[in-house]
């Protein structure tokens, strides 16, 4: 399993795949602070335009909320990005036949999925927590990360929200065989999740309730408000591995 | 003791039969080969033997353990070597056999020295670039070292030869014949020149069932009388043989085939009598290719 993860790291920083990414998180990083420091300089720069139609524009303070609040808009993005960028994790190996060797080789299904998954979750998690990191070191240096509260909570649960979705995309990828079905699938149960949680009694049972990190920010919500909807994501998760180990062992490759 | 035995086996894919009560076996240090036209079901069959695909009917035994769809343990005694053998483009040939001896659980100096070995083997040795610009004999070579990696007890090649040009298919079947010595190869083909090249046991396979099987001797008895050639040193010699044995064929100047063996002392009568000047007189060998023909062509009318 270790070969199999070394292989992994050296197609992911040979491919580029690995750069591109690195590349992305760290914009979005770096744009969810500089979004709310120039927020004022813009206002400041529009002012003129806004007067003539009839808008007055006072001054405009931000401080690291704004950030945060930057942060909880794009990290969703970053994630679709994550999950193109992976969706032919598996697809591509099945169409250029370069399991079997592996298989042939003698390495279980059940190892070469494990070191697959646990990758993409390794991987998630670096990136996730680049992005977070550089945003978090700009909002302390510019202003004061003190004003939000239970800031690394609720980062962890979007960082979970994120598990959950890559789990999807595991288990789609062990059951498909093409990338556009991974994808579809992976796109189609987020999708689903987050329209069943417009349904107030639902919502927060739901994984997507893991979205919802600004309201625990701004200390509208408590910690133990997303209890079921973290818990869900747990259970779904491992519900996402089994099927996927079921489906996997049993593929053609 | 067998290294490989395949029992009635069946294979169907929807409505299509594709392997019909395949039975075989291959016995230890043994060079099989495995022989058919293209969508005989050779691939099928092999990668049926590898666990790829599951068997409908039947037994499979490796080493003397039974083969199972999805991980089946027999596949640490197996060596593979695919039709079209694919490769992680970003490696180099000596990364990617070290991830294959990583995966078999080899240690870190053996990987090292088979490595070596085996690149020198396949003639990669100065091939330092990436796989990404391989050429698919290249690969091709690649493939048979990879399969050699791990020293299986048996070495399953999907027609190896196919993609290299003469001299690579000479090198190739030599280290096919060489690996005997430790391995057990199974290796199928539609190139009869090769089987009777290096093989020790051959069997056909037509339309998914072995329609003949045994060793190269036994088969080739199996072959009609053989033909015989005779050449005569001037052209009248030749006209008056024609003349006397109308069953004679002319194949060449003065160069005419008996293809009835049987009536071959009459002839040699007659060329003593007149006290005809001979060239040559060869038997001609059973090919295989013409064996094989004829067993094709029964099937297809039977």
């Amino acid at each position: 399993m270790r070969a199999f993860l070394k292989k992994e790291w050296m197609e992911w920083s040979r491919t580029g795949r690995f750069w591109f990414l690195l590349l992305v998180f760290t914009l979005f990083g770096i744009m969810n602070p500089a979004i709310a420091k120039l927020t004022p300089w813009l206002m400041e720069n529009m002012s003129e335009s806004l007067t003539d139609i009839g808008l007055v524009a006072t001054e405009i303070t931000v401080d690291a909320m704004d950030s945060w609040a930057q942060f909880y808009k794009n990290i969703p993005m970053a994630l679709i990005v994550f999950v193109l960028v992976c969706g032919g994790s598996f697809t591509s190996e099945y169409e250029k036949g370069t399991f079997i060797p592996v298989v042939t080789k003698g390495l279980s299904r059940r190892k070469l999925l494990a070191a697959k998954a646990l990758f993409l979750y390794g991987m998630w998690t670096v990136m996730y927590g680049l992005c977070f990191g550089i945003t978090y070191g700009y909002n302390a240096y510019f202003w004061d990360n003190g004003v939000v509260e239970n800031l690394f909570a609720a980062a962890a649960l979007t960082w979970l929200f994120g598990v959950w979705v890559i789990g999807l995309l595991i288990c789609f990828s062990a059951i498909g065989k093409s990338s556009s079905l991974v994808l579809l699938g992976t796109g189609g149960v987020a999708m689903g999740v987050y329209l069943l949680g417009m349904f107030p009694k639902a919502a927060s049972f739901l994984p997507s309730k893991l979205m919802e990190g600004m309201a625990l920010l701004q200390g509208v919500s408590e910690g133990k408000d997303y209890f079921a909807g973290g818990a869900s994501a747990v259970l779904l998760v491992l519900l996402c591995m089994g099927v996927a180990v079921m489906c996997f062992e049993r593929k053609q490759l | 003791m067998d290294m490989l035995t395949l029992t009635h086996v069946e294979k169907h894919f929807g409505e299509k039969q594709v392997l019909k009560d395949v039975t075989f076996s291959i016995p230890e240090h043994t060079v099989f080969g495995f022989v058919g036209k293209n969508g005989a079901g050779k691939t099928t069959a092999m990668k049926t033997i590898l666990g790829l695909l599951c068997a409908d009917g039947g037994e499979i035994l490796v080493n003397g353990m039974p083969v199972r769809y999805g991980n089946t343990p027999t596949n640490r005694f197996v060596g593979y070597l695919p039709d079209v053998p694919e490769f992680y483009s970003y490696m180099t040939p000596g990364e990617y056999l070290g991830f294959c001896g990583e995966i078999a659980g080899m240690k870190a100096k053996e990987i090292k020295s088979r490595t070596e070995e085996l690149l020198c083997l396949v003639g990669l040795k100065n091939e330092k670039p990436r796989i990404k610009g391989f050429s698919r004999g290249m690969k091709q070579r690649l493939g048979v070292a990879q399969a050699l990696f791990g020293r299986p007890k048996l070495l399953i090649c999907d027609e190896p030869t196919s993609a290299l040009d003469p001299v690579g298919r000479k090198e190739l079947l030599h280290i096919l014949a060489s690996a005997k010595e430790e391995t057990t190869v199974l290796f199928s083909t539609h190139i009869l020149s090769d089987v009777e090249h290096i093989c020790e046991k051959i069997a056909f396979l037509h339309e998914g069932r072995i329609v003949l099987q045994g060793t190269l001797e036994e088969v080739r008895k199996l072959k009609k009388e053989a033909a015989m050639e005779i050449e005569t040193e001037r052209d009248k010699d030749a006209q008056i043989l024609m003349s006397a044995f109308p069953f004679l064929k002319a194949t060449g100047r003065n160069s005419l085939l008996l293809e009835d063996a049987k009536r071959m002392p009459d002839l040699l009568h007659f060329i003593a009598d007149r006290r005809i000047k001979i060239l040559r007189l060869e038997r001609q060998e059973a090919a295989l290719e013409d064996l094989f023909m004829e067993v094709v062509l029964n099937e297809g009318v039977s």
